[in-house]
């Protein structure tokens, strides 16, 4: 089968960890990855791996994009420098699917409204961030069954699981994901908390969702699609998994998850690793799928001066 | 008690009853009794008073609790009542923000302590250098700070110095150490830190010695010292101000603050409206033997009595499970697996006590 041609960019714990991703698509092939250290280890694996790679960033990436046909690209770098990416991408008709918290594209959580985004022709799609993905879902479970009025997540991740990007940068995660929690989570407020726990041996990602209801929750309706909605996430990280809840407090719902990963690049607690890779790899199959269907037709986007 | 002589050493107090103190009322101080705090701490000379919700900037939430009011409220409220003292905030990276601290600063605060895990340092370099912009008083807290090793606790100052810190604070969150654990972190620090940065020191008297461990750290070259009134603060409270302050007098060490005034504040203000008494018991001493974080107390309380489970069997399975500050959902959820282990709650999707 044909398969659509993906460069990574960015040669850090995501972009390493999507290779192993993107290697297992049945419609996407990881041909590129681009960093800017030429000693990184994410390059050098993916040298390993049999990928083509530049530490001249994306300009290096740029000149080969038409002739290997490169049509899906990955932003993994840091929000700084994503716009300047993905307008550089769009140009030569590669779209980007964008794994920082840049957000300059439509925010999307596979099981909640990836297949909107796919009818429409997006050229730069917003994975939010880990925590996001891990949690919208259940805030997006209980808004479906009733009005929440407030929702609140706390994400609690291992150290070792948290590259030197992310750290450096988190008030941008907590500003993305807590406006996600309200435009797809569909919470009327939402806030968002990270904890960064250095246990030995690592602790796996747990994420705790809690929603505020304008009336009583239902809770047989709202336990029910809690329930549909983890089995939803298991189709594409099956390590994510209810630990306890859904707890009900008068018109609080809390649920606690966990999620481990698949040990691909970072051993099994880096969930939170996992969970992005696999949603950015469902995002982008379900857009390699209309396109080789032809039902999306790839154009140079026209970038007013 | 010292074998250095501290004459004459001068120390700034950093009084903690309006944030910390916050933890011990479950978050529920008016404007009011804020404002007649702060007062009595100005009028004392307290040189620095320290006010937010529990949790810091952007700590109203389901986690950590929602006090009446918002910071930016208790905030410009304290800051237009005091003459002398200047007002601080606590932020946690991950829980507050920039956005937050330029709040708290139109409000009138002008110092801040940007708080980390004590392995997390490098969470906190937006924070410490937009506070520098500011040209807020920047201090780098390192909490749980029994967690790291001194040479360990050594490097990550160094982080947060490089970052802008004018002051790292050794952070005894959980009450656990002792006071040679205290002398070995803070002469760490002074050996790698510039001469120019200072150091601090914040106690939690959960074993009863948050007096002993701020002077131990005193003797190793702190200069700064956290404590509050009447010892208002999570756990056992912190190093309760006067008592702190008149072991200072009698030791010659100079802190600027009026010794009576601070302990007719305690006897008047203060302890009429502690909730609960503040002191070392059975659930605070359990948090500083097994190294809990200290604001864990009242929400172990809570779960204890709704899931059946011993707090103090739930706060030991907590130090087991190497949870840290922030994670008080996992109070709860801790709680739930306990209850479901002993036969005390069914299946996961259907978490209602029996």
């Amino acid at each position: 089968m044909k398969k659509i041609r993906c460069a990574l960019i960015g040669s850090g714990n995501i972009g390493t960890d999507l290779i192993y991703k993107i290697q297992r698509s049945p419609v996407l092939e990881p041909v590129w990855m681009v960093g800017i250290d030429p000693e990184s280890e994410g390059l050098a694996r993916a040298r390993a791996m049999g990928l083509k790679t530049t530490a001249a960033g994306v300009d290096g990436l740029l000149p080969y994009v038409l002739e290997d046909n490169i049509q899906i690209a990955f932003d993994a770098t840091s929000a700084y420098v994503h716009a300047e990416n993905s307008r550089k991408l769009n140009e030569l008709g590669v779209m980007v699917i964008d794994l920082t918290p840049a957000a300059i594209g439509p925010l999307c959580v596979p099981p909640v409204n990836l297949r909107e985004h796919a009818k429409k022709v997006e050229m730069n799609v917003n994975m939010i961030s880990c925590a996001g993905q891990a949690t919208i879902p259940i805030v997006h479970a209980v808004s479906r069954i009733q009005p929440v009025a407030y929702g609140e997540i706390v994400a609690s991740l291992a150290s070792k699981s948290i590259g030197p990007g992310t750290r450096a940068n988190l008030d941008e995660f907590t500003y993305t994901t807590s406006n996600a929690i309200e435009v797809v989570g569909g919470a009327r407020k939402g806030k968002a908390l990270a904890i960064i726990n250095p246990a030995e041996p690592p602790m796996l990602m747990r994420n705790t969702i809690s929603c505020l209801t304008d009336d009583t929750p239902d809770e047989a309706r709202v336990t029910e699609s809690v329930l549909a909605m983890i089995k939803e996430v298991q189709k594409y990280v099956p390590g994510y998994r209810l630990v306890n809840g859904p707890l009900f407090d008068g018109k609080r719902v809390t649920v606690f998850m966990e999620v481990a990963g698949l040990g691909d690049y970072l051993p099994k607690y880096a969930g939170n690793l996992d969970i992005m890779t696999a949603a950015a790899t469902r995002t982008a199959e379900m857009f390699a799928e209309e396109i080789l269907a032809g039902s999306i037709p790839l154009k140079p986007v026209e970038v007013a001066a | 008690m010292s074998e250095v002589d501290l004459k004459g050493r001068k120390v700034i107090v950093h009084d903690m009853c309006l944030r910390d103190g916050m933890h011990a009322k479950r978050e529920q101080m008016s404007v009011e009794q804020m404002i007649r705090i702060a007062s009595a701490l100005d009028d004392a000379g307290v040189p620095y008073i320290q006010v937010t919700h529990g949790a810091g900037l952007g700590g109203n939430s389901l986690q950590h609790g929602f006090a009446p009011h918002s910071n930016e409220e208790y905030l410009s409220a304290v800051c237009s009542a005091v003459k002398r003292t200047k007002v601080s905030v606590l932020l946690l990276p991950g829980l507050g923000t920039m956005r937050e601290l330029q709040s708290a600063y139109d409000c009138g605060a002008r110092s801040v302590h940007v708080a980390t895990h004590c392995t997390e340092a490098d969470t906190s370099p937006q924070h410490i250098a937009y506070a520098r912009k500011l040209g807020m008083d920047s201090t780098g807290f390192l909490m749980m700070a029994h967690l790291n090793t001194p040479e360990g606790l050594a490097q990550q100052g160094k982080l947060m110095e490089s970052y802008g810190a004018q002051t790292v604070y050794i952070t005894d969150s959980a009450g656990y150490m002792l006071p040679a654990d205290v002398k070995a972190r803070v002469s760490a620090l002074r050996a790698v830190l510039k001469p120019e940065t200072g150091i601090g020191f914040h106690g939690h008297h959960n074993m009863g010695i948050g007096i002993a461990n701020s002077i131990a750290a005193i003797e190793a070259g702190a200069s700064r010292i956290d404590a509050s009134v009447g010892g208002l603060g999570a756990g056992a409270g912190n190093t309760p101000l006067e008592a702190f302050v008149a072991v200072c007098e009698r030791m010659g060490i100079d802190t600027g603050c009026d010794l009576f005034k601070l302990m007719d504040m305690a006897e008047d203000l203060i302890f009429p409206l502690m909730d609960h008494i503040v002191r070392v018991d059975r659930s605070s001493l359990t948090l500083g033997f097994a190294g809990v974080y200290s604001t864990f107390l009242l929400h172990a309380n809570r779960a204890a009595e709704r899931f059946g489970i011993p707090a103090r069997d739930i706060l030991v399975e907590l130090g087991r499970k190497k949870m840290i500050g922030g994670q008080e959902d996992m109070i709860v959820d801790t709680a739930m697996t306990m209850a479901k282990e002993r036969g005390l709650l069914q299946d996961a999707a259907a978490g209602v006590a029996p």
